[in-house]
């Protein structure tokens, strides 16, 4: 399997250990990543929120090197991590098929570009979570066949944010209301997976910083009720909810009257834990809430 | 205070501008409420998302302008995703702030923040989240927003301290640019 | 031949687009044509009575008129032209308002194609011919497939009035959805004490043959004269012998069969009596969870019963009945709000049910004996939210419509909620207050003003479990314009309503017409609401449309009444406007059996060759052997292909 990969801004950055653990997970499994050469920032939020035009020809300018990183490379689908960037990077495809628009995104572009096309030469590719590949594409019966050191023992809240599913029109992943990818992967993996009620409720996305006031509000309820279904841990599968719910769980906290202690660990981490990849390459060091104590959970007979 | 006056607030050309811009028929709205339930925003808000459809359909774009709500919008689509009408409402806020943007309207803190993350894009390619958060305090004059997380994130050494700059730093530059241009001319 | 041609106005329906004085005078100078005029109400009784006047001063041979839709006036006319002492097929009608006036503006355009229209219609009644029924007997006897209220009423009415009555009914007991309810409104009457009699009625009625565990099956034939095959799922019990004493229901070991009356809010036994009055009164056999047919050890029912009527081996049967009539009552069936509301759970919370559930709940007859008590852990709620229109008036998941009903039952439960547990609070969640009926609005502000109950403007966006035993349900106040959220202990869904399973099924077998959400389809939703476009096929309650207890109970009604007044008369009449065939032409080739949709074509040996023979009684006219003959040897009385072409050649000419 080899794959086309955009990695996203925030893995260089706020990220780093989700990038990191994507990375060391698809190499265990045989999976090759493609990376865009000089890829660019999807514009994120910013460019979403400002305009559609906008925001789409940052996008359109990576679709473009996508389009000819799979004909040189071979690569069969195009991924990336990031659920912010999937969002724009598919909107912008799904609203360029509009000949209207398509011509305004062009017209801010260096070169037009490639069309959507059917199955013909160099069509614009869609994007696909690695998420939604490592479920739908390699499965969930080879990742178990490779799992090593089985979960067994920890209960976890699956997360998977608004943006992974919504709006389903465009997303086309999963049930919107109830997700169950993430569920079945960790289950595979050998975790026990609390039925979270929350799994798509929005955690205040790029409101951190704008509006903190919004985010704390909306990432204490997830972790509050996380805690009440006797969650170890959350997983998630999203930086900005990584963000939210692991760097400032203190002020969610703060601003919920509580004291929080739930570590939120990106469900590749947890793949590589299970596939017995090194510490090191999984970053559980750059986590905010330490999963030291949760994961020792890890193969203890549960007391009924 | 007057009551509003039903012919005077109406802005034909608005609602149809934003009917057209988002694709959506407003008319199909009933007021059901589902999409101000399911808001996570909503209790931020000044004027909730089935009040702002309401104002859509009445053409009153001054009270859709002065609402705070399209900027704070988060665009999680649950709205979109429940809509028992089958409109797309997320994409109907971002019409009217994409709209209200273009006719010089802002938010407080919003704009400044976007603009900031915009700015590290234009520069270098890519978004740098330090330089992010410096252009927004020194915008913002907020300098000591997040400096609680300071401590928490430093020591992970994940932040680095020099921008990403891609090659084709130009080629996204003159994506802005254009795009600039053209806003400029109408 | 001479013709007379009367242009209607229609009042301003056709006037106002069509310059009719025009047409008249247009169709002068049409081929025949003796008598032309215009009128301002060709089907008011002076109107009615020029056509007379004209046909004898002018000694008129046939009449057209240009008017309305035949499906408007084609009968009313027919009647005045025989009233002139005319043939009533000597008759012909042009349609200038639903095909002309209605549906263009331009007047002059109108007026050409009003006069276009009345050129046909004179061509073609240049080439009619006098046709003439005949009579034939009926069998007085109507089959009702459904046996909830409204399929009752309809089958003790007929049955009152002397006709034989076949009831089938697919469940093992009647009273459909009625009989789960607990209480009715808008008087919060027990729902068992009003139909408990018309069910025992039915049991005791001479006239009517009761047939549960039964489905139609096949039905051929005609009006008055109809063929019915019911299929009867083998019940193992011998009916003649069962006492209904519920002895096999306490000793039978497969205590978790599914209980569908119940609606699977509890278990029961594989043998069971569905609840105490069920009519009739007898025990059947779950086949699916039987041990003994499944696994074919057990047999402890047939161990106990008193009077050995339990029978394994009994087998499915197959039963005939000929009868005159068919009334279609089957009713309504929830839609499938688990795979389109994932936002309340989609079926995955406990506590989370159905209206049609709580009904049971409420039920002092039902599994928990009367008390409201939580699916998920027996505790009592405090909190009860209701939510109105899940899947209805909900495009999202293609249901636009209103289901009628839900918001008075809604009221009710709300208010029965109260009575059964007096510190509790109800919310009701609503979009609008539907409750046009006689003391409906008056109920629903009982249940605001008199029982506290909450009412909130605002479609729910979610329902999520807050990890502490209750539920929060959010939604938003669009009275007040904020966001609402409450935590709740149960969760009742009014959901939308569609025509019950199979009913598509069975609208093929009736040869009726049903539409996306398998509801029957009535002749004039406002006119024909109980007929069909079948003839002899009528309607009656919810198969045709969401509809309470009165309204099922009126159409019930209203179907018997349909089905005496065709039942009464000596004989029918048939119509003549059926196919013919020339022996001459005719090859025997047998196109016109194979695509005859009501089996009126036989192959007969006549005079050593094989030739088509149209059955006069069975034959509908659809003409569609008469399009598929390859030597044109079928044609279709008062449509022969001499007369078609004329239209068309008529309308070439202009």
């Amino acid at each position: 399997m080899k794959l086309a990969y955009y990695p996203g801004c925030s893995g260089m950055g706020t990220s780093a250990e989700y990038e990191r653990s994507t990375r060391a997970v698809c190499k265990a499994l045989g999976i090759e990543l493609q990376d865009l050469p000089d890829w660019s920032c999807c514009g994120s939020t910013p460019a979403h929120a400002t305009d559609a035009v906008l925001s789409a020809a940052l996008s359109a300018r990576n679709l473009t090197i996508a389009a000819k990183t799979m004909a040189q490379s071979g690569a069969t689908k195009f991924t990336t991590p990031c659920p912010s960037c999937l969002l724009n990077l598919k909107t912008a495809r799904h609203h360029m098929a509009e000949p209207e628009f398509r011509a305004k995104v062009d017209a801010i572009l260096d070169e037009p570009c490639p069309p959507i096309g059917q199955k013909g030469e160099e069509p614009l590719p869609d994007t696909y979570s690695v998420l939604q590949l490592l479920v739908e594409d390699y499965g969930l019966e080879n990742i178990k066949s490779k799992v090593k050191t089985p979960l067994k023992g920890l209960k976890i809240a699956p997360y998977y944010g608004c943006l992974l599913s919504r709006p389903p029109k465009i997303m086309q992943f999963d049930d919107p209301e109830n997700p169950t990818s993430m569920d079945r992967l960790l289950e595979a993996l050998g975790a026990e997976v609390v039925p979270f009620p929350l799994k798509t409720e929005c955690c205040g996305a790029s409101m951190g910083i704008p509006r903190r006031d919004i985010t704390e509000r909306l990432s204490g309820r997830l972790i509050e009720t996380a805690v009440r279904y006797g969650a170890d841990m959350i997983a998630v599968a999203c930086p900005l909810c990584h963000m939210n719910l692991d760097l400032r769980q203190e002020q969610a906290a703060r601003a919920k009257n509580a004291v929080f202690d739930m570590p939120v660990l990106y469900f590749t981490q947890l793949m590589g834990i299970a596939l017995g990849l090194k510490e090191s390459d999984l970053g559980l060091n750059k986590l905010c809430v330490s999963p030291t104590q949760a994961l020792q959970k890890i193969g203890k007979e549960v007391s009924a | 205070m007057d009551s509003i006056n039903l012919e005077a607030v109406r802005d034909e050309d608005f609602l149809r501008t934003v009917e057209k811009e988002s694709g959506q028929n407003l008319s199909r709205c009933y007021q059901c409420g589902k999409c101000t339930a399911g808001c996570p925003c909503g209790p931020a808000y000044d004027m909730q998302v089935s009040q702002v459809m309401r104002a859509i359909q009445l053409g009153d774009k001054q009270a859709v302008f002065e609402a705070a709500s399209p900027w704070l919008c988060v665009s999680c689509s649950t709205c979109t995703a429940r809509c028992p009408n089958e409109i797309d409402v997320a994409r109907v806020m971002d019409t009217v702030r994409h709209m209200n943007r273009r006719e010089g309207g802002k938010h407080p803190t919003l704009n400044a923040f976007w603009d900031s993350f915009l700015k590290t894009v234009r520069l270098s390619g890519r978004a740098y989240e330090l330089g992010v958060m410096a252009l927004y305090m020194l915008r913002t004059g907020k300098v000591l927003t997040d400096m609680d997380l300071a401590p928490r994130i430093m020591p992970k050494r994940k932040l680095p301290f020099v921008p990403h700059v891609i090659r084709g730093k130009a080629a996204v530059g003159r994506i802005f640019k254009r795009f600039h241009d053209l806003r400029m001319d109408g | 031949m001479k013709i007379g041609v009367f242009i209607c106005h229609c009042g301003s329906n056709i006037a106002g687009t069509v310059d009719c004085v025009k047409v008249a005078k247009n169709a002068e100078a049409f081929p025949d044509v003796a008598y032309s005029t215009d009128n301002m109400y060709m089907c008011s009784e002076p109107g009615q009575d020029h056509i007379v006047e004209m046909v004898k001063k002018h000694d008129l041979d046939g009449v057209v008129v240009a008017s309305c839709s035949p499906r408007m006036h084609e009968p009313t006319f027919r009647r005045a032209v025989e009233r002139a002492g005319l043939n009533k097929y000597m008759f012909e009608m042009a349609n200038i308002r639903e095909h002309v006036s209605w549906i263009g503006k331009d007047k002059d355009a109108n007026t050409n194609k009003a006069s276009e229209l009345v050129r046909m219609a004179v061509e073609k009644l240049r080439r009619n011919a006098p046709l003439f029924s005949k009579k034939f007997e009926t069998i007085k006897k109507v089959l009702v497939v459904g046996a909830g209220v409204a399929g009752i009423q309809a089958a003790l009415d007929c049955a009152d009035a002397g006709l034989q009555v076949v009831l089938v009914e697919r469940e093992p007991a009647i009273g459909g959805k009625m009989a789960k309810l607990d209480k009715t409104f808008p008087t919060v009457d027990c729902s068992s004490c009003i139909l408990g009699p018309k069910m025992v009625d039915v049991s005791q009625h001479p006239n009517i043959t009761l047939y549960t565990l039964s489905e139609v099956e096949k039905v051929s034939g005609y009006v008055g004269n109809f063929s019915v095959n019911i299929k009867r799922r083998a019940p193992y019990v011998d009916f003649s012998k069962c006492t209904g004493c519920g002895a096999c229901m306490e000793k039978c070991p497969a205590k978790k069969t599914p209980d569908r009356f119940n609606e699977f809010m509890g278990p029961t036994t594989a043998i069971n009596i569905p609840f105490p009055q069920a009519i009739p009164k007898k025990a059947t056999i779950n086949p699916q969870y039987c041990r003994k047919l499944t696994e074919g050890k057990c047999g402890i029912c047939a161990k106990i019963c008193p009077t050995g009527a339990i029978n394994y081996e009994m087998k499915d049967e197959v039963i005939t009945e000929e009868v005159g009539a068919i009334v279609a009552a089957t009713g309504y069936d929830l839609m499938d709000w688990k795979s389109n509301y994932g936002e309340y759970g989609g079926g995955r919370y406990p506590d989370v049910i159905t209206s049609l559930q709580y009904e049971r709940l409420l039920s002092a007859a039902g599994p928990t004996g009367g008390h409201i008590l939580r699916p998920s852990d027996g505790r009592e709620p405090k909190k009860v939210a209701f939510i109105c229109c899940v899947g209805s008036r909900d495009r999202s998941i293609g249901r636009p419509y209103c289901s009628g009903f839900c918001c008075m039952y809604t009221a009710k439960q709300a208010v029965l909620t109260k009575d059964h547990i007096p510190d509790s609070q109800s919310y009701v969640f609503y979009m609008d207050i539907r409750a046009p009926g006689k003391l409906y609005d008056e109920f629903t502000r009982r249940a605001i003003e008199e029982y506290g109950t909450e009412y909130i403007r605002g479609r729910v966006s979610a329902i999520q479990p807050d990890g502490k035993g209750q539920y929060i349900v959010r939604a938003a106040d669009t009275l007040l314009g904020k966001p609402v959220e409450v935590a709740v202990d149960l969760v009742v869904l009014a959901v939308g309503v569609e025509g019950a399973k199979g009913s598509g099924k069975l609208a093929e077998t009736l040869h009726i017409s049903y539409d996306n959400f398998g509801f029957f389809l009535e002749s004039h939703i406002k006119l024909r609401p109980v007929e069909t476009n079948t003839a002899g096929v009528f309607l009656a309650g919810s198969c045709q449309g969401a509809k309470d207890i009165p309204s099922s109970v009126a159409q019930g009604s209203g179907a018997a009444a349909k089905v005496i007044g065709l039942l009464s008369k000596p004989k029918l009449e048939s119509d003549p406007q059926i196919s013919n065939v020339n022996i001459k032409r005719c090859v025997g080739c047998g196109k016109c059996v194979d695509v005859c949709p009501f089996q009126a074509i036989t192959k007969e040996n006549i005079r050593g060759e094989i030739k088509a023979q149209v059955i006069e009684a069975v034959c509908q006219g659809c003409g569609l052997c008469a399009a598929t003959c390859p030597q044109g040897a079928i044609q279709l009385s008062h449509f022969t292909d001499n007369q078609i072409l004329a239209e068309v050649n008529a309308l070439c000419q202009c």
